[in-house]
C-alpha cells in the first residue's frame, strides 16, 4: 500500500463526482453533520447505529455489514471513498472495518470534511438514491485486528503505540477534551507503549503529513521496523487513523488496530498499567 | 463518546463542579461563524481536541485544570490562537475573533 493507493485529494473527488462506481461515504460521530450538507452524491454511514452491534460490545457482524451495504446500494466492485469530521477519525475507522471484511477498493479523502469545508467546496443536502445490491463480504482479516490477550502479550515485545493526547496517555485526562471527563475508568496507558498522538500525523487542515515527515515521526518515537505493531487509543477510532498511516500510507507489514483500546484495557482486572509521561517498564 | 458534536456537547446532566469547562463563541466582524473549527492545544502545544462550531458560532471543551491554547481555523482566514486558563468547577469563557 502507499499514499497513491490509499488516499485521494479533494480535487480528485470533485473530478469523479459523477462516476457511478465511485461511492463517497461520509462517516461522522456527529451523524447530523451529513444532514446539514455533504459532498454531492455521498451516502451516510452512522458509525454507531450502523456499525456497532448494539448488544455485544463489538462492531456489527459480517452478515449485518452485508445487509447494510446492500441496502445502501454498494457493490463489491465499487471504490469506496470515506471522509468525515474529526480529521477523518471515524472515516478511518470505517475504512479499517471494511478492510477487515475484505472490500478491495478503499480510499480516504485526504483532509476529510474539514478540508472540504475550509476550502469552501460545494455541500449538498440531497440524499442520493442508489438501487439496492447484493453485497457479499469476505471472511474477517484478523491480521489487522488485535484483541486484549495479544496486547497483554505484546508488552515489552512488540511496538505498542498509544495515539491519544499526551494528557490522556499520562492519565491526566480520561477522554478527549471535547467530551465530559468520565470517572468510570482509570487513567494511564499500557506499559512500554510509546505516545505518538494521532494528531502529529496530520496537518492543521486534517490532511496527512508527507511520507518523509511520517517516517521521521515514527522513527523518532522509537518504532522498531523489525517488530509487529499494535496501535490503540480510547475506543479505536483515532488508532484507526494511525493504523491507516502505518499500514496504508507507509506500507508497514504487520500493523494491528486494538479497537477495544483504553476503554477496554483500562477496565480489565489483573493487567499492568503505567502512569505519567514515560512508557514504563514491562 | 469520542465524537465532536457541533458547538460542543450539552452541559445538561453534566456535573460542572467536577469539570474544567472552556467555551465561547467565534465571530467575524461581530457575526457568529458557524463553519469554524476550534482546537484545544495543551501547555506543550500538542493537539488535545477539536470541535466544529455550532450555527451560532459556539464551542465547548471539558479540559483539565491548567494552561491551554485555543487555535481557531475558519474558511478564508488565518488561524487565530487564544490562551486560556481552565480550573475545575469554573466555566472559562473565550471570545474568538477571526
Amino acid at each position: 500500500m502507499s499514499r497513491e493507493s490509499a488516499l485521494v485529494t479533494a480535487d480528485w473527488v470533485e473530478e469523479h463526482l459523477d462516476d457511478p462506481k465511485i461511492v463517497l461515504v461520509e462517516v461522522d460521530e456527529d451523524a447530523s453533520a451529513y444532514d446539514t450538507g455533504h459532498i454531492p452524491g455521498a451516502i451516510k454511514i452512522d458509525w454507531k447505529k450502523d456499525l456497532q452491534d448494539g448488544v455485544r460490545h463489538d462492531f456489527v457482524s459480517k452478515e449485518k455489514l452485508e445487509e447494510l451495504l446492500s441496502a445502501k446500494g454498494v457493490s463489491n466492485d465499487d471504490t469506496l471513498v470515506f471522509y468525515g469530521g474529526n480529521n477523518n477519525w471515524f472515516a478511518a475507522y470505517a475504512y479499517w472495518y471494511l478492510k477487515y471484511y475484505g472490500h478491495e477498493n478503499l480510499r480516504l479523502l485526504d483532509g476529510g470534511r474539514k478540508k472540504w469545508e475550509l476550502d469552501a467546496r460545494e455541500l449538498s443536502k440531497d440524499v442520493p438514491e442508489r438501487a439496492a445490491t447484493t453485497y457479499t463480504a469476505k471472511e474477517a482479516d484478523t491480521s489487522i485486528r488485535a484483541y486484549r490477550d495479544e496486547v497483554i502479550e505484546a508488552i515489552g515485545v512488540k511496538n505498542l503505540i498509544d495515539v491519544r493526547s499526551p494528557d490522556e496517555f499520562a492519565g491526566r485526562l480520561l477522554a478527549p477534551a471535547h467530551v465530559p471527563q468520565e470517572a468510570a475508568q482509570i487513567g494511564g496507558h499500557i506499559p512500554t507503549a510509546g505516545n505518538v498522538p494521532w494528531s502529529k500525523a496530520a496537518n492543521d487542515d486534517g490532511t496527512f503529513r508527507s511520507d518523509d515527515e511520517l517516517k521521521t515521526l515514527y522513527a523518532d518515537a522509537g518504532l522498531d521496523d523489525g517488530k509487529d505493531t499494535i496501535a490503540y487509543c480510547r475506543i479505536g477510532e483515532r488508532s484507526s487513523h494511525t493504523w491507516f498511516v502505518l499500514k496504508e500510507i507507509l506500507g508497514h507489514d504487520n500493523v494491528k488496530n486494538y479497537d477495544g483500546s483504553w476503554s477496554e484495557y483500562g477496565s480489565l482486572r489483573g493487567v499492568p498499567v503505567a502512569l505519567g509521561d514515560e512508557p514504563g517498564a514491562a | 463518546m469520542c465524537g465532536a458534536v457541533k458547538g460542543g456537547p450539552s452541559l445538561e446532566g453534566v456535573d460542572v463542579a467536577n469539570q474544567a469547562v472552556i467555551q465561547g463563541v467565534v465571530t467575524r466582524d461581530g457575526q457568529p461563524v458557524g463553519n469554524a473549527y476550534v482546537r484545544l492545544l495543551d501547555r506543550t502545544g500538542e493537539f488535545t481536541a477539536e470541535v466544529p462550531t455550532s450555527a451560532t458560532g459556539q464551542f465547548r471543551f471539558f479540559a483539565g485544570p491548567g494552561e491551554w491554547t485555543l487555535r481557531t481555523l475558519a474558511p478564508k482566514a488565518v488561524s487565530v490562537d487564544n490562551a486560556v486558563t481552565a480550573a475545575k468547577g469554573v466555566v472559562a469563557e473565550v471570545a474568538v475573533a477571526v
